[in-house]
C-alpha cells in the first residue's frame, strides 16, 4: 500500500510506465501448530466434555479462575487447587450485537454477555438467549444450556438462558467486573 | 562505550534461574512455562514484582503459534498493581540489554528479565524461514540448518574451520551438557564419535546442530549497592553491546563474524588473556570457532562449560541463558572475568557481547 502511494505521488513528475507499476506478490503461507492448552486448562476442558465446570483457586487472594490458565494474574502465583463451580451464574455485563458479519451463526440482534458462574470470581464471555435481547440486564440470573455434543471447549455450552430467579444485586458481582 | 564508564552506573546480574531445557514441554502453556524460573529468581533475591523497578521479557509468539503469549506470560509475574513492563520480540539477551539501559536512567535499582520459548508446538524450520527476505529468499523456504550448512562449507573450504575443530566443539558441548542437570537434550560423546556420524545437512552432522528445546529462564539485574545487598558476589556487567549485519545473506562474509568482533570491542573485552570463561550462543559447531576468533578468546579459555546451545537450543532463551550461566560462574568464584554472547537471525546475523566481572570497576 505504501509503495503504491509513493508511486502515485511521483506519478505527476514521471508518467507511469508498465515497468514502474508496483508488483504485488501473492504467496500463501501455512504454518501448523499443535497447541496445548496447558496443565491447568486441560483438566478444565475435560470437565467441559462431561458437562461440568471447574476453576482453580488462587492460594493468595482466594479468587477462583474460570477458565483456569494456571496462574492468578493479580498475584502472579500458580493456581493448583481445582474447584468445582455451578453451571448457573449472573450476567455482569453484556452488549447487543446488531451487525451481521461473515461466519455469524446466531441471528441478530443477539446478546454477548460476561457470565459469572456461581462459585467463580472471574467472568467469561458467552451467548444469552431464550430472552429478547433488549430485556437482558446486568444481574440477570442465567443457566448453561449444553449442546447435543460435548467437546473439550466452551462451545459445548450452546448458550445461557434466564433461570427466572430474581436478579442478583450489584453488590454480589461488583468485584468481578 | 567503555571510555564513558565514569558516567555509567554499575549494574550486575544478582540471580539466574532456568527451567530444564527439554525437547517438548508438552503439558505447559506459556504461563506455566515461565512461572518456575521467574518465581525462583525472585525468591532467591527476596524480591517480588512490586519491588522490581522494571520488567522486560523476550519471546516470539510464532514459535508456539499462540497469539499474545507474551502478554499471557505476564500473568505469572504479578502485574498488579500495574508494573512498568516491556517486551522484545527477540532472545531474552536483548531484553536484558533493554533492562541494562533502563537501569542507567538512575531512578530504579532492580530489573527482572525473563525469556521463554516453546518451539516444539510448530515446525521451527519453517517458522524461522519466514524471517528471511520475503520476495527472493523466503519463497525457497531455506531453514536455519540449511543456511548454517552453507556457512559451514564456506568456512571449511575457506580454511577458517576444520572438521576436527567442529567435532571437538560438538563433543565437548554435548558432554558438558550431559553433566548439566538442567539440560535434557544431550549425551556425552567423543570427537571420534561425532566424526563417525552420518551427515545430517552435509557438512553438518547431527551433533554439529544444537537440539531444539523448550524452556524458560530469568535474571534479576541490580545497580550499585542494591546489587551488593542482593548478592555476596554480583556478576558486574562491565560492558554490553550489540551489532547487526545485513538481512541479505549473499552480501555477508559468512566465514567470519564482523558484528561479534565490533560488539566485543564496544563491550570492552580488552585483553583476551583476562577472559577465563566464555558462554557463546553457537547453535552450530563451526559457529563457536568463528565466535571465539571474533572475540579473540585464548585457547585456554573455558568455553561453554554449561554445554551451550549445542547441548540445548531453546529459542529466545539460549542467549539469556548464556549470560546467566556466565554470571553464575562469576558469582560462585569459578572466574573473575567472563564473556557472554548471544546471537539472532540466520548464520550469526546479529550478535550481543557482555563482559561480566567479579569486581566492580
Amino acid at each position: 500500500m505504501t509503495d503504491a502511494t509513493a508511486n502515485a505521488d511521483t506519478a505527476a513528475a514521471t508518467p507511469p510506465t508498465h515497468e514502474h507499476e508496483p508488483l504485488v506478490v501473492t504467496r500463501p503461507i501455512r504454518l501448523e501448530f499443535d497447541y496445548t492448552p496447558g496443565a491447568s486448562t486441560s483438566p478444565f476442558l475435560h470437565k467441559v466434555e462431561e458437562r461440568e465446570i471447574e476453576g482453580q483457586r488462587c492460594p493468595v487472594c482466594g479468587k477462583v479462575y474460570v477458565p483456569p490458565r494456571g496462574s492468578c494474574a493479580r498475584c502472579g502465583v500458580a493456581t493448583e487447587e481445582r474447584v468445582p463451580v455451578e453451571t448457573t451464574g449472573t450476567v455482569t455485563s453484556f452488549c447487543i450485537v446488531d451487525i451481521p458479519f461473515a461466519g455469524q451463526h446466531v441471528e441478530c440482534p443477539y446478546v454477548c454477555a460476561n457470565v459469572l458462574l456461581d462459585g467463580a470470581d472471574i467472568a467469561f464471555q458467552h451467548l444469552v438467549q431464550e430472552i429478547d435481547a433488549h430485556d437482558v440486564r446486568m444481574g440477570l440470573r442465567v443457566e448453561a444450556v449444553w449442546g447435543d455434543t460435548a467437546m473439550p471447549n466452551l462451545a459445548s455450552i450452546d448458550h445461557f438462558r434466564p433461570t427466572g430467579e430474581p436478579d442478583a444485586s450489584y453488590d454480589t458481582f461488583k468485584d468481578a467486573i | 562505550m567503555s571510555t564513558t564508564g565514569s558516567t555509567r552506573r554499575d549494574v550486575a546480574v544478582v540471580a539466574y534461574s532456568q527451567t530444564p531445557f527439554v525437547p517438548k514441554a508438552a503439558d505447559h502453556n506459556e504461563v506455566e512455562l515461565v512461572m518456575p524460573a521467574v518465581h525462583d529468581v525472585l525468591e532467591r533475591t527476596g524480591l517480588d514484582s512490586q519491588r522490581i523497578g522494571f520488567t522486560v521479557s523476550g519471546s516470539n509468539d510464532y514459535l508456539m503459534g499462540q497469539p499474545f503469549s507474551f502478554v499471557s506470560a505476564l500473568d505469572g509475574v504479578g502485574a498488579w498493581p500495574p508494573i512498568e513492563e516491556s517486551h522484545v520480540e527477540m532472545d531474552g539477551a536483548w531484553a536484558l540489554y533493554e533492562a541494562w539501559v533502563r537501569l542507567q536512567h538512575g531512578d530504579i535499582d532492580t530489573a527482572l528479565v525473563y525469556a521463554f520459548g516453546k518451539s516444539s508446538s510448530g515446525d521451527l524450520g519453517r517458522v524461522l524461514s519466514l524471517q528471511l527476505e520475503p520476495y527472493t529468499t523466503q519463497p525457497l523456504w531455506p531453514e536455519p540448518d540449511h543456511l548454517a550448512a552453507i556457512q559451514a562449507r564456506l568456512c571449511l573450504e575457506g580454511g577458517v574451520v576444520t572438521h576436527e575443530q567442529m567435532a571437538e566443539v560438538a563433543a565437548r558441548s554435548n558432554t558438558n551438557g550431559f553433566h548439566n542437570d538442567a539440560v535434557a537434550t544431550s549425551t556425552a560423546m567423543t570427537a571420534a564419535e561425532v566424526a563417525g556420524q552420518a551427515m545430517a545437512f552435509d557438512p553438518l552432522r547431527p551433533s554439529d546442530i544444537g537440539p531444539v528445546a523448550d524452556g524458560a529462564a530469568a535474571i534479576v539485574l541490580a545497580a550499585g549497592d542494591t546489587a551488593r545487598d542482593l548478592s555476596d558476589r554480583p556478576a558486574w556487567i562491565s560492558g554490553i553491546a550489540h551489532r547487526i549485519e545485513s538481512h541479505a545473506i549473499g552480501t555477508r562474509d559468512l566465514t567470519t563474524s564482523a558484528s561479534t568482533r565490533l560488539a566485543a570491542q564496544a563491550a570492552g573485552v580488552g585483553d583476551p588473556a583476562s577472559i577465563e570463561l566464555a558462554e557463546l550462543y553457537a547453535p552450530y559447531s563451526h559457529q563457536e570457532v568463528l565466535l571465539a576468533e571474533a572475540i579473540g578468546l585464548r585457547a585456554s579459555a573455558d568455553i561453554n562449560p554449561s554445554g551451550g546451545a549445542l547441548a540445548a537450543h531453546p529459542l529466545m532463551v539460549a542467549g539469556l541463558a548464556r549470560i546467566g550461566e556466565a554470571a553464575e560462574r562469576i558469582t560462585n568464584g569459578d572466574a573473575d572475568r567472563a564473556v557472554a554472547h548471544a546471537t539472532a537471525g540466520p548464520c550469526l546475523q546479529q550478535n550481543l557481547v557482555a563482559v561480566l566481572e567479579g569486581t566492580a570497576r
